[in-house]
């Protein structure tokens, strides 16, 4: 069997700035494997800008974002796979894909996971009622248009305000359908607020928060959809309910991080972001096994995704030149306010860059980390949304490398 | 004028397929008329997939004798047919000293039957069998088993229509009248010329009951929901796990699927409308906690999908429901062989049904055996249930074998090649997913089905407003986004 050093499940955003990074630390004996034609991942289909203003300040679109790696990835002569998609990583990094030229199986050294996300479907949240054609997750919307070059919809209503679910409602109206509305579970929006401005309200596309479809129908194609306003405990309020007539439903409901190989691997997973238990060196349970990106929690921006494969990428490469990295006896302890923090295990001997988003809205906030008692970390926010990732570093000179750090939010 | 049909089947579904098959035995024209535009959009396709021991039905019943002899051949025809069927067992769960008694009385019902092998089990073997079972003790039914319900209606269709058999599909009988020797079956398409007529209509059997002038068979729908769990709870359940029955009422079970997933339900609502599959949110509700009652890894992260199936029921005037009826009645409508009320357990019983058709039609016409009848029909072979040496081979052989179109089932394109080019010609969305299980996993489609949409376009010739999701009038897309050049 061939042995690789390192071997990148998705050659993604995530996939590929870590593909670039341990390349700049070193590393040569590299693959990417990607199941696609192309590299980039689902930046292809993205091809609104806003991509890049953290990391390039500048704006970007999808595919433009995509390329400034591919770019890197073709000038250094990084080795890669397209059309070839991954079948099984062992637990002892047996890796084995198939493509057209046959199945392949490679013994790495290191695997890093960066297979990225789907989208949570109709059947996934149990929305009641038919099932004709015409119910298309924002995603599957966006890549018919974009990749397909075809038209799903015509008159179309939105449930959930995720981000791709705005920018689509943009797209549509201007492909030339109507966008009725979009409705929202929650009662704050998902999505960015800067989508919200350029996807809805330019378009004069009404947002419902605090509302929900209880009904969909339609035997072949979709007919129409009844809407109800729901309570604080998201059930639907009888006697608000309204029919929409229109021949398209897109769901913006939530992104999953896409896992099924992570778990065949033997890597314990987090119940509240459904990816990997890591530590600050973005690796697994299982030894020499990483994660990064939205395999690993859904991010807000893509900019993110490519800075925390960096991070990793240093780790891996460590990891590949000189064995075993620091073990991270340190626990991150989230209070209810927060969904969840990555890394979830740290040192306590490395500056360390915490990620996580709060469950709701909360204004005039204090995110505060707490080790044996004392505040060593804090950052003042104006208005913490859900939607937005919040990071906050904690220098290793404040730490030890006992006692948990708890992470909590105070107002 | 249309070539004239010695046997015109109304409907093509699990049974008028089996009789389609066990009629292609003989030298005859067949054909099968089907409203829909495949073979399983109805009943067959919608059910909890069990194959049933015999032991809930009424000894000396139609039910009880065709679902017994039904059980015993499901290994060869699956064998024969290739479909896949695993012999896994089943187990009613009860607790109380009442469950007990309704437990024996059924043990005792089956064994008249002909269903071997029943046993009450105490809670210690549940456990052994079924770990994390809810309940104090069980009868097990050893061969009681599960297969896929759209493999083995398309495996009897398309072996009934490689030994002769036409299908047409989007052909809804709208009326029938007697001709010299014979029938006119009208169609939404035309009209079709037969000497034998077989009222294999499931849901509509009253209706077409009725057009052949056997009228009265009172036809009620039960309306059954479910619930489809992510295939990582599979392997938690080795095989369905029932409540204990009422007389007519199986009660809300939990079964492991072939492919590995597990479905909770059904529900049993009386309907009239037999042609409203919506799923509503009391049901759902109602399934996740009764079977919660039985099995405790019902948890919604796990929720892919639901679904809703209809039982036709044939029932008396005081609503009591009655057995299959096969029969020939030559007195008002000779040559017509009348399937009425053919509900659960017709799937396990769908070929005897089919043979007792024939046999009412043998005692009233020869029937000549062909010599050229070949009861073996080959399916799709499926990349994900090999081996990682034959998959190797495969792809050596075919390429199309190394490009995983559907990631959650690994669905590959010479599947799905395959299945475009399936023997019935059918050319749905939902024709693919049912021949390869492309938009059944996870992500229901999320990432394949633009794939298998444009591989629809591309090897059909379609147009992309051309293409439809399931049924008439269903069409996925409006066009393109720009013309191209």
């Amino acid at each position: 069997m061939e042995k690789k050093a390192v071997i990148i499940v998705g050659g993604g955003p995530a996939g590929l700035a870590a593909a670039v990074e341990l390349y700049n630390k070193g590393i040569r004996d590299i693959l990417i494997l990607e199941r696609e034609k192309h590299l980039g991942g689902i930046l292809r289909q993205c091809i609104h800008d806003g991509f890049g203003l953290t990391r390039f300040k500048t704006t970007l679109s999808g595919p433009e974002y995509a390329q400034r790696f591919i770019d890197e990835v073709l000038e250094k002569g990084i080795p890669f796979l397209t059309d070839t998609t991954v079948l099984d990583v062992s637990e002892d990094k047996v890796v084995t894909a198939a493509s057209r030229k046959g199945l392949i199986r490679f013994q790495a050294q290191s695997v890093i996971l960066t297979m990225g996300c789907r989208e949570r479907t109709r059947g996934a949240l149990g929305i009641p009622g038919e099932r004709p054609a015409g119910v298309f997750t924002a995603g599957v919307a966006q890549a018919y248009m974009n990749l397909y070059n075809r038209m799903p919809a015509k008159e179309v209503v939105i449930l959930g305000s995720g981000d791709i679910g705005m920018i689509m409602a943009r797209r549509l109206t201007l492909e030339g359908a109507h966008v009725q509305a979009v409705f929202e579970i929650q009662p704050i929006p998902s999505g960015l607020p800067r989508n919200i401005e350029q996807c809805l309200n330019d378009y004069h596309i009404p947002l419902y928060l605090s509302h929900t479809i209880t009904e969909i129908h339609g035997g072949s194609r979709l007919t129409g959809v009844t809407v109800a306003q729901v309570d604080e405990h998201f059930q639907p309020i009888p006697g608000t309910e309204k029919d929409y007539t229109c021949d398209t439903l897109i769901l913006s409901v939530g992104l999953l991080p896409e896992n099924e190989l992570s778990i065949d691997a033997g890597v314990q997973l987090d119940n509240r972001t459904r990816g990997a238990v890591v530590d600050e060196h973005f690796q697994t349970n299982v030894e020499g096994i990483f994660a990064a990106g939205n395999v690993l929690h859904v991010h807000d921006l893509v900019d993110f995704v490519s800075m925390e494969a960096e991070a990793l990428a240093d780790s891996a490469a460590a990891y590949v030149t000189n064995g075993p990295l620091p073990e991270c006896p340190v626990q991150v302890i989230a209070d209810g306010n927060i969904g969840h923090t990555i890394p979830q295990k740290i040192s306590g001997q490395k500056d360390v860059r915490l990620s996580m988003r709060v469950k709701r809205l909360i204004k005039d906030c204090r995110v505060v980390v707490r080790q044996n008692g004392e505040e060593i970390a804090a950052k003042r926010m104006k208005k913490a949304l859900p939607a937005e990732m919040i990071q906050i570093l904690v220098k290793a000179d404040k730490m030890t490398s006992t006692g948990d750090l708890e992470v909590s939010i105070e107002c | 004028m249309k070539e004239r049909y010695d046997v015109l089947i109304i409907g093509g579904g699990m049974v008028g397929s089996a009789v389609a098959r066990e009629l292609s035995r003989y030298d005859l024209r067949i054909g099968v008329l089907e409203k829909n535009l495949d073979v399983c959009y109805e009943t067959s396709g919608r059910n909890s997939a069990v194959v049933h021991g015999g032991f809930a039905y009424d000894p000396g019943t139609l039910k009880a004798k065709l679902c017994v002899e039904g059980n015993q051949m499901m290994g060869q025809l699956a064998e024969e047919l290739d479909f896949p069927f695993l012999r896994c067992g089943k187990v009613l769960v009860g607790n109380t000293d009442e469950d007990m008694e309704t437990l024996k009385r059924t043990l005792k019902q089956g064994e008249t039957n002909g269903s071997v092998g029943l046993e009450i089990i105490d809670e210690d073997r549940l456990h052994e069998l079924v770990p994390a079972v809810v309940g104090k003790f069980a009868m097990f039914s050893p061969n009681s088993g599960i297969l896929d319900p759209f493999q083995y209606t398309i495996a009897l269709a398309e072996n009934a229509h490689e030994n002769g058999a036409d299908y047409f599909f989007d052909h809804e009988a709208t009326g029938i009248s007697r001709e010299q020797d014979g029938y006119v079956i009208s169609t939404v398409q035309g009209d079709y010329h037969t000497r034998w007529v077989v009222n294999a209509a499931g849901l509509g059997c009253g209706k077409i009951s009725d057009m052949l002038g056997i009228k009265g068979y009172k036809i009620i729908g039960s309306k059954g929901d479910y619930i489809i769990l992510d295939k990582r709870t599979g392997p938690l359940l080795p095989m369905p796990v029932y409540p204990v029955p009422s007389n007519t009422y199986m009660g809300i079970h939990v079964t492991n699927t072939i492919d590995g997933n597990v479905t909770i339900g059904p529900n049993a609502d009386m309907v009239t409308d037999f042609d409203y599959y919506g799923v509503p949110q009391k049901n759902m509700d109602y399934l996740a906690k009764s079977a919660s009652d039985l099995w405790p890894h019902i948890h919604k992260a796990d929720y892919i999908r639901n679904y809703s199936g209809i039982l036709p029921k044939w029932v008396d005037d005081n609503g009591v429901i009655q057995d299959f009826k096969i029969e020939i009645r030559d007195e008002l409508a000779p040559q017509a062989v009348n399937l009425v009320g053919i509900e659960s357990p017709g799937l396990t019983a769908a070929v005897p049904i089919a043979r007792y058709a024939i046999n009412l039609m043998k005692q009233r016409e020869e029937l000549k055996e062909k010599a050229d009848f070949n009861p073996r029909r080959k399916g799709i072979v499926r990349f994900e249930s090999l081996s990682t040496e034959e998959k190797a081979r495969m792809i050596k052989e075919n390429p199309d074998y190394g490009e995983v179109i559907c990631r959650c089932e690994k669905v590959t394109r010479a599947e799905i090649l395959a299945a475009i080019h399936n023997p019935l010609g059918v050319s749905t969305m939902v024709g693919i997913k049912y021949r390869t299980r492309s938009m059944m996993g996870r992500c229901q489609g999320g990432y394949c089905q633009m794939r298998v949409e444009q591989m629809i376009e591309e090897e059909l010739g379609r147009k992309e407003t051309e293409v439809l999701y399931a049924r008439q009038n269903s069409q996925v897309l409006f066009g393109k986004v720009r013309e191209e050049d």
